[in-house]
């Protein structure tokens, strides 16, 4: 579990994050979501410790990472794993030598043992063969996955993704998003992911965080996007007519289903049925 | 103001490489690889340009030599003396700072813009220590042997030269080398070739690793870098000769 109190950070005149609050809980997709610059990236890099908050507290399993020294953030940092919007993989290195790579630097296991590891990585994922390829030589999503791969492979119990999905097509998001849920719920993990992506929202929004201009806006889950009242939330995640109308369905075929008036009524305030 | 600014930053990421290594095995490997990147791949142009440095400067000395009083073994005096002196330390390390410098700035810059810094940061890696490092103690070891073949092959640049185009003979020329030999100017030139080793990697290092932005940064921060170097190598070497050969 991911907890983080009152986070602010600026940069020069610019508060970027304004006292955020929020819970990453264990074993589900934990969410950020937001429109560009509403401060999502800055706070995930702040809970990694890329960036130092200004104000606030982060505590990774009851401990707290703001008054960790250098060498035990280092210690935690083993228990991380990241996927970069970009995938971040070392160009000079192939597939196998940027997923060895965290195993080289901290394990003491033989080559073969290490080799093992990767394989097993990479079917994980669902990517074999291709050990030998650089990363050029890959697709955006092939890229996705090998960065997966390596941020898995010292099995973190912390995985953090941003914006896993940008450049994909739709399809590719899909089998990222889904990837994603799976080996969280197999590994047990605290996953943390930043997107704008509204299939990735629906697909993995077990608990939501959604930022405007720094500050939480709403918190909840992907069931409770569909009868929220917020307008901003509303008009980020149902920014078309198209997915506006999808909503509108979604409700009406909610209101067939449901006998009670009284619910009805609670539901379309916003309101959690009971 | 703005000096301050990079100078601090500068001494704070000379700081920030002396952490204990996360794996020395991998140090250790890190730094062979810049070593074999730096030295061997340095080598073909030092080759060219020391060679080629000693030829000119035995046919010029020889040129402006006109007086019949001066013996023709002064060509091989001078040649020798402002090779290990000057050509071979400051000349070749100015090349060095555009070889190497730029390939250090570009490959530490495009690293912080695709984030594989911030990758190797969140893995705990002391990026400081396993990217900056290897790279200035590579530095430190190949570049002072580069100087060290550099004034080999500019003495024997002159040499060639000079029997070739029929200025003096070989046994006039190696006899010349041996005359008012001063051990000291070798010491001279290593002490050149370290200190200048430590600029050229350290500042392609600094200007690489906070660059921000995107391709276009890296350019400017590649090209800043080499300029920065290429001052601070002319600087060093005014200031070493003032203390070192200020009688």
């Amino acid at each position: 579990m991911i907890e983080f109190k009152n986070i602010k950070k600026s940069f020069g005149d610019k508060v970027v994050l304004d006292d955020v609050s929020h819970v990453m809980e264990t074993g589900k997709a934990n969410l950020i979501i937001g429109q560009s610059g509403s401060g999502k990236t800055v706070l995930q890099k702040c809970l990694v410790g890329l960036f130092e908050p200004d104000e606030g507290e982060i505590i990774y399993d009851g401990i707290s990472f703001t008054d960790m020294n250098v060498e035990e953030r280092k210690l935690l940092r083993q228990q991380i794993g990241m996927l970069f919007q970009g995938s971040a993989l070392f160009d000079s290195m192939t597939v196998e030598q940027n997923i060895m790579f965290p195993l080289d630097m901290f394990t003491s296991k033989s080559f073969s043992e290490k080799l093992k590891r990767v394989n097993e990585v990479l079917a994980r994922v669902n990517l074999e063969g291709v050990n030998k390829k650089y990363p050029a030589e890959l697709s955006g999503g092939m890229k996705k996955r090998v960065g997966i791969a390596r941020a898995i492979v010292l099995n973190p119990k912390f995985l953090f993704c941003d914006e896993p999905n940008s450049g994909l097509d739709p399809q590719t998001s899909m089998v990222i998003d889904q990837l994603i849920l799976d080996i969280t719920r197999e590994f047990n993990m605290t996953t943390v992911v930043n997107t704008h992506d509204m299939n990735s929202v629906m697909e993995m929004g077990e608990n939501i965080l959604y930022m405007f201009e720094g500050k939480t806006e709403w918190t909840g889950n992907k069931k409770d996007i569909i009868f929220s009242k917020n307008e901003r939330l509303n008009s980020f995640i149902f920014a078309s007519e198209f997915l506006q109308d999808a909503k509108d369905m979604r409700m009406l075929e909610a209101k067939g289903k449901i006998s009670d008036d009284r619910d009805m009524d609670k539901m379309l305030k916003g309101d959690k049925l009971d | 103001m703005l000096f301050f600014n990079h100078f601090g930053r500068y001494l704070l990421m000379l700081k920030g490489m002396f952490t204990r290594p996360e794996n020395m095995r991998m140090y250790w490997k890190e730094l062979m690889h810049q070593c074999v990147e730096i030295g061997v791949g340095s080598l073909g142009i030092v080759i060219i340009i020391s060679f080629f440095m000693g030829a000119v400067s035995a046919v010029q000395t020889s040129y402006q030599l006109v007086s019949p009083l001066i013996p023709l073994t002064t060509i091989a005096q001078i040649v020798r003396d402002t090779v290990i002196l000057e050509f071979a330390p400051t000349v070749v390390c100015i090349v060095l700072a555009g070889v190497v410098g730029s390939k250090i700035a570009s490959e530490l810059g495009n690293m912080r813009v695709s984030e594989q810094i911030d990758a190797f940061e969140i893995m705990g890696i002391n990026t400081k220590g396993y990217l900056i490092m290897p790279k200035i103690a590579a530095c430190l070891i190949t570049i002072p042997m580069l100087v060290v073949l550099s004034m080999v092959l500019g003495i024997l640049g002159g040499r060639l030269a000079g029997v070739a185009t029929g200025i003096l003979s070989t046994a006039t020329y190696d006899m010349g080398l041996t005359l008012n030999f001063v051990p000291y100017n070798v010491f001279f030139a290593l002490v050149k070739a370290y200190t200048f080793a430590f600029i050229i990697s350290t500042i392609p290092s600094y200007y690489g690793y906070y660059v921000k932005g995107g391709a276009l940064e890296i350019g400017r921060s590649s090209t800043k870098s080499v300029v920065v170097s290429c001052v601070m190598i002319l600087f060093a070497d005014y200031i070493l000769a003032a203390l070192l050969l200020n009688k």
